[in-house]
């Protein structure tokens, strides 16, 4: 008993019950279809996850904020365009590895510095996130098209398709990129000043200020690095479809934000942890795989993620009404 | 003996349990017509419990005995304390923050149980005759938020009269008062007494209860501790009765004159906010400052802290001239500041008592990489926790769990934490019991005594002139006179501040 009160302590009981969800998801699919406890099955889910695993990182820690960045998709899209440029101008399809590394720094500029520019009026304008990422999203969307005449660029060097759909020692690669990723958000989430103050201001921005918090900065920081794991969630998605455009993934953007409230965040910031949120796209991924192979409609999965978030939503209710 | 029709509101052996807890044993309350009753007790002994049974929202356990304008009650209900005249003036008011004066006032008009349709120019007018029969004069039209804390309080009475009540509860309305609104709101409560309202009043200061009513109900953790005329009670004799100990109310003036100056402001000025203000605050001195909202005292503590710049003066600590342009500032040369509002500037509420204590440390916090070394975190936190006495569950609660004394010694730790050569409190007690003052203010002494320069700005004179060493009296923005506790009274302090 103590023993079980110190694991659910210790990893805390969101992630306990998310994990008893993950589990009936991963039951029920396997006693539907023989094909869901597969390889392959699981292979696809460990490629398809890391892209929108990225962007959700991307939309937590403004949400933790009290905020929100509508922008990530049209960020990770603009970073990839500009990855995309460095390619081009170095010989497409024969561009060297050293281009790619030019490429990809060129990537993380562009998407830090748009995320900046969105932190820096978030904090020192007083503006309201949604309004300032709103706009931020119109300006690249049409930035984007504007420079891509609305179409693709593609034809990119061999070793991008093992960037997007290779493996390396049996793990694909954009699964470890992903979580590399996770585990440098939840460091910085639960351990640095940084984190510490995110929540803070998540709560109450004003007794953060008081307290002596660099409450600006670290608005301008949060949205900066928003860009930055947009540019590689950017990056990372040239390499999967093998091309760049503009509206790769805009219905990604909504998904985020449910991962994130699937994942326990609190809509009025300030509270939410990363390993739920991992555990809920999980939930997500796992349930949007199932149901395609058992040949129901791809369009019935989105159905089924909008009805799983109110059922959770009803069992936190009646857990903490147990609890009361 | 008495004629029924005599009490507002009888109630005898009144109990209530929630769960484990005895919130209410065998409690009475006899209010008489058109009578000021209070009802004084310390946060959790069972006055908001008490208030909820008369206002029907709990129903109390067997055997009680409730009347209401000499009828008796078997069933209690929400709408049947509404009908039999009963309204309670919540603290938080229960007002529309974006709706006009008049629409607050007649709200139960327009959407009671009947469908009707909401007929404003009626409401009006009944507005502007309970308004002229509190002997006031509000804008009808004016949006409840434009209007101060004060104002509104008028509006949450008129509201409760323009349902005919005849028996006010009123919460703690003089909390965020200045005492000027105070004494407007006070002979508000007259008129309604002298025509016939009975009115309970629930609040912590003290003096302001043995002013106002004529008997005080005392009710101590649930349990019923008497009813006294206030005519002979005194203000430290009612607080042991509301806390069950004794509180030693003795001036603590000591004569710092020769302590070296930790502070020393010259001629400080900021346009509309303070003016030409020069002072000092010796190693181990508790200097007071007793100013009213608007006199200057926040804008000064502001001022000190680098949340506004002054445009002439010095500001010396230590010998060192300083020009905080921060909080952050203002930390590292050693100055701590407590907000006079505490729920929303002096701590994260809804976050854990230990985020609350370390928060303004965090750089001490760090170990290995840079990160957050948990272990030393909760050595800060229990060690804080200890040393202030804080009662907590777990430092993993959130903050807004405990009580405003325990918030208060929360504040104090995580300010202590930077350990801090200048203290400044801004109203350090309110929303604080009676008996959990003493406990801070004790705090408070053993600070001065190792060695951190005080600065206490109250607006309660009281409070000021038993803790300080010396009391500066702030209006208009700017410093008027300079007192020694020794030498004076609070009456004769009172009188010449209010004066």
């Amino acid at each position: 008993m103590s023993f079980l009160t110190h694991i659910r302590e210790s990893i805390g009981s969101e992630v306990l019950s998310l994990f008893s969800a993950l589990v009936v998801v991963v039951v029920g699919f396997s006693i539907a279809t023989p094909l869901f406890l597969s390889a392959s099955n699981f292979g696809s889910i460990a490629f398809q996850l890391p892209v929108l695993g990225l962007l959700t990182l991307a939309m937590m820690v403004p949400i933790l904020s009290g905020g929100l960045n509508l922008a990530i998709i049209y960020t990770a899209n603009i970073s990839g365009l500009a990855m995309a440029a460095v390619l081009m101008h170095f010989g497409g399809a024969e561009a060297s590895l050293g281009a790619f590394f030019l490429g990809a720094i060129a990537a993380i500029v562009v998407g830090g510095l748009s995320g900046l520019l969105m932190g820096l009026v978030v904090a020192y304008l007083g503006a309201h996130p949604i309004l300032v990422s709103l706009a931020m999203m119109i300006f690249l969307r049409g930035l984007g098209e504007f420079l891509t005449h609305g179409g693709d660029i593609s034809g990119f060097p061999p070793y991008m398709e093992t960037l997007g759909h290779g493996s390396l020692i049996g793990v694909p690669v954009p699964l470890l990129i992903f979580l590399a990723a996770v585990f440098i958000w939840h460091i910085k989430l639960s351990r640095t000043q940084h984190g510490f103050s995110v929540y803070m201001i998540g709560s109450n921005i004003d007794a953060a200020e008081y307290s002596g918090l660099h409450t600006r900065r670290t608005l301008a920081m949060i949205y900066t690095l928003s860009g930055v794991i947009c540019a590689v969630a950017g990056i990372l998605m040239a390499a999967r479809f093998n091309s760049v455009r503009v509206g790769h993934g805009e219905a990604l953007l909504l998904v985020t934000v449910l991962a994130c409230f699937l994942g326990g965040l609190d809509p009025f910031g300030g509270f939410g942890r990363v390993l739920p949120v991992v555990i809920a796209l999980i939930i997500l991924q796992c349930l949007s795989s199932g149901l395609n192979l058992i040949g129901a409609n791809q369009h019935l999965s989105t159905a089924v993620w909008g009805l799983f978030l109110i059922g959770v939503m009803a069992m936190r209710w009646v857990t903490s009404r147990l609890r009361e | 003996m008495n004629t029924p029709n005599e009490f507002a509101l009888q109630m005898r052996h009144v109990s209530k349990r929630f769960g484990g807890v005895q919130a209410l044993d065998d409690v009475s309350l006899e209010v008489k017509v058109g009578e000021v009753h209070c009802l004084a007790g310390e946060n959790g002994c069972g006055k908001s419990t008490l208030i909820k049974i008369v206002t029907g929202v709990h129903p109390p356990e067997h055997g009680a005995e409730i009347s209401v304008f000499g009828h008796p009650v078997a069933a209690y209900s929400p709408t049947l304390a509404r009908a039999s005249g009963i309204a309670v003036i919540w603290q938080d008011l229960a007002l529309f923050p974006h709706m006009s004066v008049a629409e607050n006032i007649g709200f139960d008009e327009m959407v009671g149980a009947k469908p009707h349709l909401a007929n404003l120019k009626s409401i009006r007018k009944r507005a502007q005759a309970v308004m002229t029969r509190l002997g006031v004069s509000l804008d009808l039209d004016a949006r409840l938020n434009t209007l101060p804390i004060a104002e509104r309080q008028v509006v949450a009475i008129a509201r409760a009269l323009i349902s005919d009540a005849r028996l006010i509860f009123m919460d703690e309305p003089t909390a965020s008062l200045t005492q000027s609104e105070t004494d407007a709101l006070l002979d508000i409560v007259r008129t309604l007494s002298a025509n016939g309202v009975a009115i309970v009043f629930v609040s912590h200061r003290l003096a302001e209860v043995l002013d106002i009513a004529e008997r005080v109900t005392v009710v101590r953790d649930g349990r019923m501790v008497g009813v006294y005329p206030t005519k002979d009670m005194t203000q430290s004799r009612l607080g042991e009765l509301m806390t069950g100990s004794s509180l030693e109310s003795k001036v603590s003036a000591r004569d710092m004159s020769s302590a070296e100056a930790v502070l020393d402001v010259v001629g400080l000025t900021r346009r509309d906010e303070f003016e030409d203000i020069s002072f000092t605050v010796g190693r181990g001195e508790v200097v007071g400052v007793i100013g009213l909202i608007g006199s200057g005292r926040t804008e000064l503590a502001h001022a000190l802290i680098g949340m506004s710049q002054p445009e002439a003066g010095t500001i010396r600590l230590n010998n060192a001239s300083i020009s905080p342009r921060s909080i952050r500032d203002a930390i590292k040369v050693g100055i701590a500041y407590v907000s006079e509002d505490r729920l929303s500037l002096g701590l994260v509420q809804q976050q854990s008592i230990a985020d609350n204590a370390v928060v303004s440390v965090l750089s001490r916090l760090l170990g290995y990489l840079g990160l957050i070394s948990a272990s030393k975190k909760s050595n800060l936190v229990d060690d804080w926790i200890e040393r202030l006495a804080v009662k907590i569950g777990t430092s993993k609660d959130a903050v807004s769990t405990l009580s405003g004394g325990n918030q208060q010694r929360v504040v104090l730790a995580k300010w202590l934490a930077t350990e801090p050569k200048l203290l400044i409190l801004d109203s350090p007690t309110v929303g604080v019991d009676v008996g959990a003052r003493a406990g801070i203010f004790k705090i408070v002494r053993q600070l001065a005594e190792q060695g951190i320069a005080i600065l206490l700005i109250s607006d309660e004179v009281t409070e000021a002139y038993f803790n300080s060493d010396r009391i500066l009296h702030m209006a208009d923005g700017r410093i008027q006179s300079e007192y020694n506790p020794i030498q004076t009274t609070v009456a004769a302090l009172e009188e010449q501040i209010y004066a």
